[in-house]
């Protein structure tokens, strides 16, 4: 409905920050409702032009998702590009074909109405199905449905998206914010959605600003409406007041300028005035992302997330093909060193194996399947260490709740060198083990796990979600969500120096390692490691370098005698303010 | 006509690799291909079909060819099978 007056009106929607960077422009409405397909009868003389506007539709489909898949490749890997594979094939499947050209024939009905139909059926029976993965193929399968009857129509896909725009969704898939990125893309805002989706992570890395968990973005919004889209803060605006687009345009100035003065940060090391050195390296989980963390000046590789390459395939992938991946990794970030987390499926992240769970966080993820399944974990502990021939691969296990799993974990890295050195295949012998500290309990027991590795990460996301009862995807209680939670800094002191008295070493690669207004702090407790995602990383070397240990120290306590979040929050903001004024902190 | 049973030996069942396989397997022959699996029937010779089966590790299925080539559609339709597709 169009109401004019109302549309001018400013709405300001308040989301989660996803992807940083600040843009303004026309709304463009993406709905992947299915589009509205009318059965229609057929004269017998227009039957041989219809069964052609079904195989143009077709060829011209194929051609699309051809662009598509060859675009996908480039910008995520082949890997990761095999959802459109997938839906090649079903463009390419003759037997489908065949049954709706010989359905048009017989029931002299339209083209659009039998491609629903008779492709509808297929996804009915997918999305039946109690298989997690079949109900991600049935979207496969719906895409090039739609894909099939937009063509049919003669439409373009984005025909009203000539020029620039933000898109703003219920959700968006990987698939979509690849697809998207093709065109003049400034920015995303989807109701739905966690800031650790893969679809936030693709538009971080490919550099586009997006808020998600806006909740009713797609009711507020009507395509060409203006956006201003705030990824810094987690704000759309629609119909911005000039107070907003003055105060956004201000922030993403201060936000420029701040990085032209990071410009050569990426040569420097990273060490605090008094040369207290940190070691600053990257989160990232495709092998492409390693150009941009050197740029960015990455001693490393903190995290690499080993499940990405689960992406959009319902297998866990053979040891030679794990191989591969692993070793072009561990060349590309040679000679620094990388960190291997192993397959971390289950909770939030996507799960080849057909399980579903009541409770997917506190279930069958993480280190708990992998050692249920040793025969992947086998392969799996094989390729990672088949790949550490340069020895600067380390290996990290995750959601390590007790001892036990720890020398479990460690048992089968033994098993596997043993294996390894019969079969005469190299690798570094000496390649460290450590633990994601991510579970209380793990943490409880630092001390004793610091006795049997060589070191631990902790990875605060969880931990913090675990710690405060708090799933901060939930938006209903996700500002419970608190990282300077006195309990939260605690744990965290606690796990550092039980690490440092056991002489192993601490790093973090949860969110908290990438926060500005964390920095100071964690340098100041002593971490030996931050692991950030690679867009940051130059702002937090920045201060790293800006600071004296000693002075960091005396923070850190102080910040850990305040009682609760508000107050840890308000002190740093205000350490911040005083010490390094030109740095932006949104609060 | 001939019938087969075969069981799904391979990791992740029949998932879209696999299934691709299958269906370029089956391509080759003339005879006719069709799978049962339960109350469900789909020809083998479609990815589109092969995919909707949501069969697992373990599942038993039951393999219909019928044509001039039966004989040696099936048997290499089951070698693929038994060999769990090649898929470690």
């Amino acid at each position: 409905m169009n109401v004019p007056q109302a549309a001018r009106e400013e709405i300001i929607l308040k989301g989660f920050a996803a992807a940083p960077g600040i843009a303004f422009g026309p709304a463009y409405l993406y709905s992947k409702e299915a589009p509205l397909v009318e059965m229609k009868d057929i004269a017998r003389e227009e039957l041989e032009a219809e069964v052609q506007r079904l195989r143009n539709a077709n060829a011209r489909s194929e051609k699309e998702l051809q662009k598509i898949l060859a675009f996908a490749e480039q910008k995520l890997g082949a890997q990761n590009a095999r959802i459109f594979e997938a839906q090649i094939m079903i463009l390419n499947d003759e037997i489908l074909m065949k049954a709706m050209e010989q359905r048009i024939a017989a029931e002299l009905k339209n083209a659009e109405y039998i491609v629903a139909d008779e492709i509808g059926k297929y996804r009915r029976r997918m999305l039946e199905s109690p298989d997690e993965y079949m109900h991600e193929r049935a979207h496969d399968v719906e895409d090039v449905m739609h894909r099939i009857i937009r063509n049919i129509r003669d439409q373009k896909l984005f025909s009203r998206l000539d020029g620039e725009a933000i898109i703003i969704s219920e959700t968006l898939t990987p698939a979509d914010t690849v697809i998207f990125s093709r065109n003049q893309v400034l920015g995303y805002a989807t109701d739905l959605g966690g800031v650790s989706s893969h679809a936030a992570l693709l538009s971080r890395s490919l550099k586009i600003p997006a808020v998600v968990g806006l909740r009713s973005a797609t009711r507020c919004v009507n395509t060409g409406d203006d956006i201003a889209i705030d990824g810094y803060g987690g704000i759309v605006a629609v119909n911005p007041s000039p107070a907003t687009i003055e105060r956004l345009r201000n922030t993403a100035r201060r936000f420029r300028e701040f990085e032209e003065q990071l410009v050569g940060m990426a040569e420097l090391p990273a060490e605090t005035l008094d040369h207290r050195s940190i070691e600053l390296s990257s989160n990232i989980e495709f092998a492409e992302e390693i150009p941009f963390a050197r740029i960015q000046g990455s001693a490393g590789v903190g995290l690499y997330r080993t499940e990405s390459q689960l992406i959009g395939r319902g297998e866990y992938p053979g040891e030679d093909e794990q191989y591969e991946v692993y070793k072009s990794v561990a060349d590309g970030v040679y000679p620094h060193s990388v960190i291997f987390r192993t397959f971390d499926v289950g909770g939030d992240k996507l799960m080849p194996d057909a399980v579903s769970e009541e409770n997917p966080f506190l279930g069958w993820r993480g280190i708990r399947m992998m050692l249920d399944r040793p025969e992947l974990f086998m392969a799996h502990l094989r390729a990672l260490l088949r790949a550490s021939v340069r020895k600067n691969v380390r290996i990290m296990f995750p959601m390590i709740s007790s001892l036990h799993e720890v020398r479990r974990s460690k048992e089968y890295v033994e098993k596997a060198k043993k294996e390894l050195k019969e079969q005469q295949i190299r690798f570094d012998e000496k390649t460290k083990v450590g633990v994601m500290i991510e579970v209380p309990s793990a943490a409880l027991l630092a001390d004793e796990i610091a006795s049997e590795v060589d070191f631990l990460s902790i990875g605060t996301n969880d931990l913090i979600q675990y710690m405060l009862a708090v799933d901060r995807d939930n938006s209903y209680v996700a500002p419970l969500f608190q990282q300077f939670h006195p309990a939260v800094l605690r744990m965290i002191r606690m796990v550092i120096e039980a690490g440092h008295k056991k002489h192993v070493w601490v790093g973090m690669c949860g969110e908290m390692a990438g926060d500005p207004l964390a920095t100071i702090l964690l340098v100041g407790m002593g971490l030996d490691e931050l692991s950030v995602v690679p867009p940051v990383l130059p702002e937090i070397k920045k201060i790293v370098r800006s600071i004296r240990h000693r002075e960091a120290k005396r923070i850190a306590e102080k910040a850990l005698s305040l009682q609760t979040a508000e107050d840890v929050k308000k002190f740093l903001t205000d350490v911040m303010k005083q010490k390094l004024p030109e740095i932006p902190i949104e609060v | 006509m001939i019938e087969a049973r075969v069981t799904i030996r391979n990791r992740a069942g029949l998932h879209t690799r696999p299934a691709a396989t299958l269906v370029k397997t089956a391509a080759r022959f003339q005879a006719e291909f069709f799978i049962v699996n339960e109350s469900l029937e789909i020809n083998g010779k479609s990815i589109i079909g092969v995919m909707t089966l949501a069969a697992e590790q373990g599942a038993t299925l039951l393999l219909r060819f019928d044509g001039p080539d039966e004989q040696q559609a099936a048997a290499t339709v089951v070698d693929l099978f038994e060999r769990g597709f090649d898929e470690q």
